[in-house]
């Protein structure tokens, strides 16, 4: 009993000093020397100032950018929460149909042909993060034309901007492509800057 | 449901069978004394031992290294309880919070030695860098180290050694950590940032979006977190979203290795038995019966969510389910990693349980109620497994009409009663748990929402918390913050955090005595040779057999209540 409490008390405390301090602090030493934009969040600067990271998704609201997927969060990296909407859901049935018109709303403007089943999920349901950095193919390809119009650019144009920004599937195989919504609003800026 | 989406499927579990025989013979060696990186670290092993006063080779019986496991859980519970009450007096706290209220730390201190993590705090918004790091993620260390030590010594009982001891509890402790635990977190948390997990103690930096709308982009030491939440079967994430948030899990990539990472010390386990009972068909018999459940699993997972949900197809959406999910996971990674972190006792998530489809959450749901014996958690997946085993070892001797036994050991009344009691604590402990949250005004303040989805979020919080996964339903809450980001003013929901804490105490370390006990009866047990008369255990007709067995005791006692929420709701087009 008494060899237990000893071996517990010592162990706990060089266990939380080498498994809690020094365990932590080596991976962030040869994380900020080895991999320094990563490890600090792989932050996204425009003429020297911070504009977001490529990793979090930020809500777009003009008709010049892309639009993020919804967020529970107004796309708040630091607090984040699910929307927790059940399947079965009457709330959640009227959110994504409130979603729905309100995209058909800006979108079909510039895609007359537009029609709600033709929506992709991602558009009209939140993410899980609240701060998903991408939004579908199919979706980014609606909005286009939305671009397209008010940025006064060829389709194609603006098509070939999405696939650039379009982050494959991990190996070619796991996950699912996304277009990474602010380096392709970024991208958009410097083309017609 | 793409041909793309079933093919990452087979790939990630031809994976897992293959690192399977490579990290279990590692663990194999690792245990008795001949590791790989022995000439590195023995020195090391040997001068903690010295540190601590013990003499690894000083061998316990079931009792003392129960005791010897038990006190040291006690220990971290206490240590862990002090430094986040204590939070705000100490270092590395950037944001400033304060310590949580007492009813919401006895939960997550409950929860964390429990191996469960269970949270219902948000990471972000109330805990400091030094909780997380010294606090939560040392204990994420310390208690799959725990959970590996008492397999060991479990699978040492079984096997033919003629000591009646399980060897040394701190021997154990020291060896899961150093040669398995912690080399193989560094090299994945590295990975992890290389692939743009947050890995920084500087405080949040500050942005101006494209727009002009601020917002603080919150950093941490998160890989480092990441890599041991997952290879301990942990979950807690850093983060209130888990592994949904891009710092935690930030590519297709990122998300397999993750899911690998949960799955590869549970189902490496199976092959480190085999190996230590001398025959390893006898592993691949539990590693089969593990397989069947979980592929079976996230098929059902994966089509369910490619149909979608009622509230979507009403709303003239068609497609998949989406709400709760990352673009860059899309269905299919979604719904595996749902099946592997459920299977798992891990509990990290990379969507919104809540808002997966009725079936879609019936399955994770089952998953759990196995007693987490698929895979599981490390070390007690194995060993909860191996309780069942033994219970299906019963039954065929009972069919038969022959004495049974396991690995050559008869297998007598008192294991057969330590076997009910260690496979039955549990389910009876969520369904009283369960049902005690439902009926009172208490447990109904937790709920966030109505009907037969208020009902699924109750019983997926006693299940998940009982089992010690502690994934969620995330609406169902034990604490309130209303002045967040911040513990100003934030309460618990007392009954939730104490009739969970309880339950998370219980369901880890009722079952973890009680296959100490068996251990302890059969170890220097004498073998019998196998004779013609003896009914062969690493057989496929076995792994049926065993695969029968959990259906039978664990998934039964659970049909009424899972058809009384996921399965209805799974079931309707309509909204309820």
């Amino acid at each position: 009993m008494k060899k237990d409490l000893t071996a517990t008390a010592v162990g706990l405390i060089v266990l939380t000093l080498v498994l809690g301090l020094l365990y932590p602090l080596a991976v962030t030493g040869v994380g900020q020397v080895a991999f320094n934009d990563a490890a600090n969040g792989s932050q996204v600067q425009l003429d020297g100032r911070v504009v977001g990271s490529r990793l979090l998704g930020q809500g777009f609201r003009t008709a010049r950018y892309f639009h993020s997927r919804p967020s529970q969060t107004d796309w708040n990296p630091s607090a984040t929460a699910f929307s927790n909407a059940g399947p079965n859901g009457a709330d959640t049935r009227d959110a994504i149909s409130e979603r729905a018109a309100a995209y058909l709303e800006t979108e079909g403007r510039y895609d007359a042909g537009l029609t709600r089943a033709e929506i992709p999920p991602d558009a009209v349901q939140t993410s899980a993060s609240g701060v998903d950095p991408h939004i579908t193919v199919a979706n980014a390809r609606i909005q286009a034309h939305r671009i397209a119009a008010v940025r006064q650019l060829p389709l194609d144009r603006v098509e070939q901007l999405i696939d650039a920004n379009t982050d494959g599937r991990g190996l070619g195989l796991f996950g699912e492509p996304g277009v990474n919504v602010l380096e392709l609003n970024l991208a958009l800026d410097k083309e017609t800057r | 449901m793409t041909a793309q989406g079933w093919l990452q499927i087979v790939v990630f579990l031809a994976l897992l069978t293959a690192l399977t025989p490579l990290l279990g013979g590692y663990m194999h060696r690792v245990f008795r004394g001949d590791a790989i990186l022995g000439s590195v670290l023995g020195p090391v092993e040997r001068g903690f031992h010295r540190l601590l006063r013990v003499d690894p080779r000083e061998e316990q019986d079931w009792k003392r290294y129960a005791r010897s496991a038990l006190i040291f859980s006690l220990g971290s519970w206490l240590l862990l309880y002090a430094l986040l009450r204590l939070q705000g007096s100490l270092p590395f706290n950037p944001a400033g919070f304060g310590g949580a209220p007492a009813d919401v730390t006895f939960n997550t201190s409950s929860s964390f030695v429990a191996n469960t993590n269970w949270q219902y705090y948000a990471g972000e918004t109330t805990m400091s860098n030094f909780s997380q790091m010294a606090g939560l993620a040392v204990q994420n260390f310390l208690s799959a180290a725990v959970g590996i030590a008492v397999v060991i010594a479990v699978i040492r009982g079984f096997s033919a050694r003629s000591l009646r001891t399980l060897g040394n509890f701190w021997s154990d402790l020291t060896r899961a950590l150093l040669y398995v635990l912690l080399p193989l977190s560094f090299v994945l948390a590295l990975f992890f940032v290389s692939q743009g997990l947050a890995q920084s103690l500087s405080p949040a930096q500050a942005f101006t979006s494209l727009e002009g709308v601020k917002g603080l982009i919150t950093l941490g030491p998160v890989a480092s977190q990441e890599a041991i939440k997952l290879l301990g079967t942990n979950g807690g994430g850093f983060f209130n979203v888990n592994s949904a948030m891009p710092f935690e899990n930030a590519s297709g990539l990122t998300n397999v290795v993750s899911m690998l990472a949960i799955l590869v010390i549970p189902a490496a386990l199976t092959a480190t038995f085999g190996r230590m009972v001398g025959n390893r068909r006898q592993g691949w018999m539990i590693y089969g019966a593990m397989f069947a459940f979980f592929a079976v699993a996230v098929g059902i997972v994966y089509a369910a969510e490619s149909h979608g949900t009622p509230a979507q197809h009403l709303a003239g959406i068609h497609g998949g389910n989406l709400e709760g999910k990352e673009t860059r996971f899309g269905i299919g990674s979604s719904s595996l990693f749902a099946v592997v972190t459920t299977v798992a006792s891990c509990g990290a998530v990379n969507a919104a349980m809540e808002s997966l489809t009725g079936i879609g959450s019936a399955i994770p749901m089952a998953n759990m109620m196995t007693g987490e014996v698929i895979f599981g958690g490390v070390g007690s997946g194995l060993y909860g497994m191996l309780m069942f085993v033994i219970l299906a070892v019963f039954i065929a001797g009972l069919m038969v009409g022959r004495t049974p036994e396991y690995l050559g050991k008869k297998i007598g009344a008192r294991e057969v009663k330590l076997t009910m009691i260690g496979t039955l604590a549990v389910p009876l402990l969520v369904l009283v748990a369960t049902a005690v949250a439902i009926s009172s005004r208490y447990g109904l303040r937790s709920i966030y929402n109505g009907g037969p989805q208020g009902f699924s979020e109750t019983l997926y919080a006693y299940v998940s918390q009982t089992n010690n996964n502690g994934s969620a339903f995330a609406g169902y809450t034990g604490f309130v913050q209303p002045n967040a980001p911040g513990n100003d003013g934030a309460f618990g929901i007392t009954f939730a955090d104490l009739l969970g804490g309880g339950a998370m105490l219980a369901g880890r370390f009722l079952p973890l005595v009680a296959v100490l006990a068996i251990a302890g009866a059969l170890a220097g047990r004498k073998v019998a040779p196998a004779g013609p008369g003896t009914m062969r255990t690493d057989t496929p007709t076995f792994g049926v057999l065993t695969v029968g067995t959990i259906l039978l005791v664990a998934l039964l006692t659970f049909v009424p209540a899972l058809l009384l929420g996921p399965v209805v709701q799974g079931l309707t087009d309509r909204m309820l």
